[in-house]
C-alpha cells in the first residue's frame, strides 16, 4: 500500500529549514593551509606539542594511508573527496587549552547554549564545588569539541575525586602518556581502513577517559562535536579504558552548520573493557544531512570500535542516526572475554537524498559469548539505507549465541531499504538469529490516529517512536527525550 | 430543518486498481441529537464507505452532494478536525500500531482532542484513573492499557478498546461500523451496554450492523435500509425484525419499482 500522499509531500518539502542547528559562529579561526603531506602532520603534532612516539605514529599512518583505497562495497554513492583541498587544522584562536571558562571565548559558549548545551551553568556547579545535594540533579560532564580542538570539559574536579579521568585526548597524551600509549591504535590499529588510517595520521582533538578499577562513574560523560570552519575535516578520536569491574556511559552528540560543500568527519572510537567492566555508549548524531536536493552535507565516515578484553565485560552501543549526507559506520564488538556481551541498538533515519550505509560487527572470540543487534531503520523521500552487519563466531567461541533483528520502515515510494548481513560460524555449537522485517507506515494506521484526534505529524511521530521503541528504550533517559524530538523534526518538519 | 446531522444527495468514488467506482450514489439521511439510528443492507451496498467518507478517509472523493455536522461543512475538514468536533468511528478491522503502547495512544488522542475543544489536558495520574475505570466497565483487564494498541489482541478485545477509546474520547457523534460482528453473546452486551450509558439528549450515534440481535439491546430510533449506494427504506426499530425474517428482497425490488 502507497504511504499516503500528504506525508509524501511533506517529508519531500523538508528543506534546510528544519535543520535548527545551521547557524555559523563568526569566530577568528587558526588554520593550518589546506593540503595533507607529512609537513601537514607535523604542524598538527607540533600545535599540541605532542611527544615523538605520537609523531611517529602519526607519520606511520599517513604512509600507510597513501597506499590504501577508499572503500567502496558500502551501498553508498557520492564524488570523490579531494583530500587535497581540506583544511586539517582549524581551532579558534585564543591561548592554548584553555583551563577554565574564564579563558573561553563567550561567542562559543553562546553557540552552545544555542545548541542546548549549558556548559556554563553545569561548570559553574563544578567550580565552586558541588554540594552534595546538587548530584541529584543528574549533572553530565560535558566535554566541547569545537572544530579540531576541545574547549572545555566541565565536572572535572567531582570525576578527579572518584578517580576518573576525562579530558581532551591532547591534554592526555601530555598528562597521562603511558595510558594513552598503552590503549590508542590498541583496538583500531593505525592502518585499520582507508578513513581509520587519515584519521591517525591527522587526529586533532577528542575525548580521553579512564575509569580505573571498580569505579562506577558517578555521573554521564559526553562529549559535543561542533563542525562550523568551511572546508574542514573534523578527525576526532575517544579512546575510553574501563578497568576492572568499573563502569560508565557516555554520550556523544553531534552537530553542524548548513553549507553548501559536503565536509568530511572521519572520527575513531576506541572502547576498552577489561574484566566484569562495562561501557555503555550512545550517539545521537544529527550533523547536518544536506538540503533537500542532496547539496552539502556531512560525510560521515565512521570508525568505532571495543574490545572485551576481561572476561563477562559488556560493551553496548546505542545510536540514533538521523543527521549526515551520508554515513557509513559499524560500532562493533570484538568479545574476547569468556562470557564477554556486546550490544548493538541502532536507529537510522534517512530523508531526502541522504544514504546510509551502517551496522556492526560482533566478532566472537572468547566461550559463552553473547551479542544482541537490534537495528531499526526509516527511510523517507529518496534516501536510502542499507543495515549491513557481520556476526563472526571463531573455532574457540564455544556457547557462542547472538540474536540479530533488522526492521526498516519506508515512507514513500522512493526511498529505498536494504539488510546485509553476513553470518560466519566456525563453532558448530553458536546459535545465531536473525529476524528481518520490512514495512511502511499504511494510510490505514494514519488515517486511524487522525480519526482518533492526532495530527498528521503526530500520528507520524507516534508510529515512528513506535517502531524505535525497542532502540530508543535503550539511550539515557534525557537522551531519549532528545532522540525523541529529533525522530519528529528529521521525518516531519514542515508538516502544518 | 437543519438536524444535528444532515446528509444530502451524498455520491463518492473511489479509485480501485485504476478504475473509478461510484460507491455512493446520492445518500439521502438526517440523524437528530440524542438519536440512534441502524444502518443495515446486503454486502456491498456502501455501508463501510458512508462511514469511512463522515469521517474523512481521504480514498474516497466525494462527486455530489452535502454533509452537515452541527451547522458545520463536514466534507470541509480534516480528519482530526472532525474528531475534535465530536464524531467518532469505532472500526470494522481496528488498526495495529507496533511498539505504541495503548495507555499513552489513548491519552495522546483524549489530549489532542481536549486541546482542540478548549479543554485543560489530563495528567498521566488522572488520566489512568479514567481509562482503568472505564476498562472496568467494559470487563477489560488493566493490562489491555499495557499492551500496544491492538496488537495481538483477539477479534472481541479489538472491539471492547474500540468502544473504551469512543468512551474516552466523549464524542457527540458515533458510527459503529459493525462493532458486533465476531463478538459472542456476552461480548456483545457488554459492547451495547457501553454504548447504551453514552447515551444522551447530546449523543448520537449510527450504527452499522448486519444483526438484528445488536438491535436487541441497542434499541435504534430509527433503522434504514441501505442498498446500492443509496438509503431505500427507513422505518422504526420493528423493521429489525422484518428483515430478519424475510431478508432485503421486498425493499430492492421496491426500491427497482420505484
Amino acid at each position: 500500500m502507497p504511504a499516503v500522499t500528504e506525508t509524501r509531500e511533506a517529508v519531500e518539502q523538508l528543506g534546510q529549514s528544519s535543520y535548527k542547528w545551521g547557524f555559523e559562529t563568526e569566530i577568528d579561526m587558526d588554520l593550518a593551509p589546506k593540503g595533507l603531506t607529512e609537513d601537514t602532520i607535523r604542524l598538527i603534532s607540533a600545535k599540541k606539542e605532542e611527544p615523538e612516539w605520537l609523531l611517529d605514529w602519526r607519520l606511520a599512518a599517513f604512509r600507510a594511508w597513501q597506499g590504501m583505497k577508499e572503500p567502496t562495497w558500502a551501498k553508498v554513492s557520492y564524488p570523490p573527496v579531494d583530500f587535497q583541498d581540506l583544511h586539517y587544522y582549524a581551532a579558534p584562536k585564543k591561548k592554548p587549552g584553555p583551563k577554565s571558562l574564564d579563558e573561553v571565548d563567550p561567542e562559543l559558549l553562546r553557540t552552545y547554549e544555542k545548541l542546548g548545551i549549558p556548559l556554563h551553568e553545569q561548570a559553574m556547579l563544578a567550580g565552586v564545588e558541588v554540594p552534595e545535594g546538587e548530584q541529584a540533579r543528574l549533572p553530565v560532564a560535558v566535554d566541547a569539541v569545537f572544530d579540531s580542538v576541545s574547549v572545555v570539559t566541565t565536572f572535572r574536579k567531582t570525576l578527579e575525586e572518584a578517580g576518573v579521568i576525562f579530558c581532551p585526548i591532547s591534554e592526555a597524551v601530555r598528562e597521562h602518556p603511558d595510558l594513552v600509549r598503552q590503549y590508542l591504535g590498541s583496538v583500531v590499529p593505525a592502518g585499520d581502513n582507508f578513513y581509520a588510517a587519515l584519521n591517525s595520521a591527522v587526529f586533532t582533538d577528542g575525548s580521553f577517559v579512564f575509569v580505573p578499577k571498580g569505579v562506577r562513574c558517578p555521573m554521564e560523560l559526553s562529549t559535543y562535536f561542533r563542525i562550523n570552519a568551511r572546508n574542514t575535516g573534523q578527525f576526532e578520536r575517544t579512546l575510553i579504558v574501563v578497568e576492572d569491574g568499573a563502569s560508565v556511559s557516555y554520550l556523544e552528540g553531534c552537530t553542524a552548520p548548513m553549507r553548501d560543500e559536503n565536509q568530511l568527519h572521519a572520527a575513531v572510537v576506541e572502547l576498552v573493557a577489561m574484566e566484569d567492566a562495562s561501557i555503555k555508549y550512545s550517539t545521537v548524531q544529527n550533523w547536518y544531512p544536506g538540503d533537500e536536493n542532496g547539496r552539502g552535507g556531512i560525510y560521515n565516515f565512521v570508525t568505532k570500535r571495543g574490545a572485551c578484553r576481561g572476561a563477562r565485560s559488556r560493551i553496548s552501543w546505542t545510536q540514533v542516526e538521523t543527521g549526515s549526507a551520508i554515513t557509513w559506520k559499524y560500532p562493533s564488538c570484538i568479545l574476547q572475554g569468556e562470557g564477554s556481551v556486546g550490544e548493538f541498538y541502532s536507529v537510522a533515519v534517512t530523508n531526502n537524498c541522504q544514504q546510509a550505509d551502517t551496522g556492526t560487527k560482533m566478532i566472537h572470540i572468547g566461550r559463552n559469548t553473547r551479542s544482541t543487534i537490534i537495528a531499526k531503520t526509516i527511510s523517507a523521500g529518496r534516501s536510502d539505507s542499507t543495515y549491513r552487519g557481520l556476526v563472526r563466531v571463531l573455532p574457540k567461541a564455544s556457547g557462542a549465541r547472538n540474536f540479530t533483528q533488522c526492521d526498516s520502515l519506508l515512507i514513500g515510494d522512493q526511498c529505498g531499504a536494504h539488510t546485509v548481513p553476513y553470518i560466519e560460524s566456525r563453532n558448530m555449537g553458536a546459535r545465531i538469529e536473525h529476524e528481518a522485517t520490512t514495512s511502511k507506515i499504511s494510510e490505514d494506521q494514519l488515517f486511524y490516529c487522525r480519526q482518533r484526534g492526532l495530527s498528521e505529524e503526530d500520528a507520524v511521530g507516534l508510529i515512528v517512536n513506535g517502531f524505535c521503541r525497542d532502540v530508543l528504550k535503550e539511550l539515557p533517559m534525557e537522551f531519549a527525550v532528545e532522540a525523541q524530538k529529533l525522530l519528529q523534526i528529521s521525518l516531519e518538519g514542515s508538516v502544518g | 430543518m437543519t438536524q444535528f446531522l444532515d446528509i444530502s444527495g451524498l455520491c463518492a468514488r473511489i479509485d480501485a486498481d485504476g478504475q473509478e467506482k461510484e460507491i455512493l450514489k446520492g445518500v439521502d439521511l438526517s440523524i437528530p441529537p440524542g438519536e440512534v439510528h441502524a444502518i443495515m443492507g446486503p454486502n456491498g451496498s456502501g455501508k463501510s464507505t458512508l462511514a469511512y467518507v463522515l469521517a474523512g478517509r481521504e480514498d474516497y472523493e466525494v462527486t455530489a452532494g452535502s454533509v452537515t455536522f452541527q451547522g458545520q461543512n463536514l466534507l470541509d475538514m480534516e480528519p482530526e478536525e472532525r474528531a475534535a468536533a465530536g464524531l467518532f468511528l469505532a472500526f470494522q478491522s481496528p488498526i495495529e500500531l507496533p511498539g505504541v503502547n495503548n495507555a499513552n495512544f489513548l491519552r495522546t488522542a483524549v489530549n489532542a482532542v481536549r486541546r482542540a475543544r478548549g479543554q485543560d489536558e489530563l495528567d498521566a495520574v488522572a488520566f489512568l484513573k479514567t481509562a482503568r475505570a472505564a476498562a472496568k466497565e467494559l470487563s477489560m483487564s488493566p493490562e489491555m492499557l499495557k499492551r500496544n494498541v491492538n496488537v495481538g489482541f483477539s477479534g472481541g478485545e479489538k472491539k471492547r478498546n474500540e468502544v473504551l477509546q469512543m468512551t474516552l474520547l466523549q464524542p457527540s457523534f458515533a458510527i459503529l461500523d459493525e462493532t458486533d460482528s465476531g463478538l459472542d453473546v456476552d461480548a456483545l452486551r457488554i459492547v451495547a451496554e457501553g454504548v447504551n450509558r453514552l447515551r444522551s439528549p447530546t449523543f448520537s450515534a449510527l450504527v452499522i450492523t448486519h444483526h438484528q440481535r445488536l438491535l436487541d439491546y441497542l434499541v435504534p430510533d430509527r433503522i434504514h435500509v441501505v442498498a446500492k449506494g443509496r438509503v431505500i427504506h427507513s422505518g422504526g426499530p420493528e423493521l429489525a425484525q422484518q428483515i430478519d425474517r424475510e431478508g432485503y428482497t421486498r425493499f430492492l425490488a421496491e426500491a427497482e419499482a420505484a
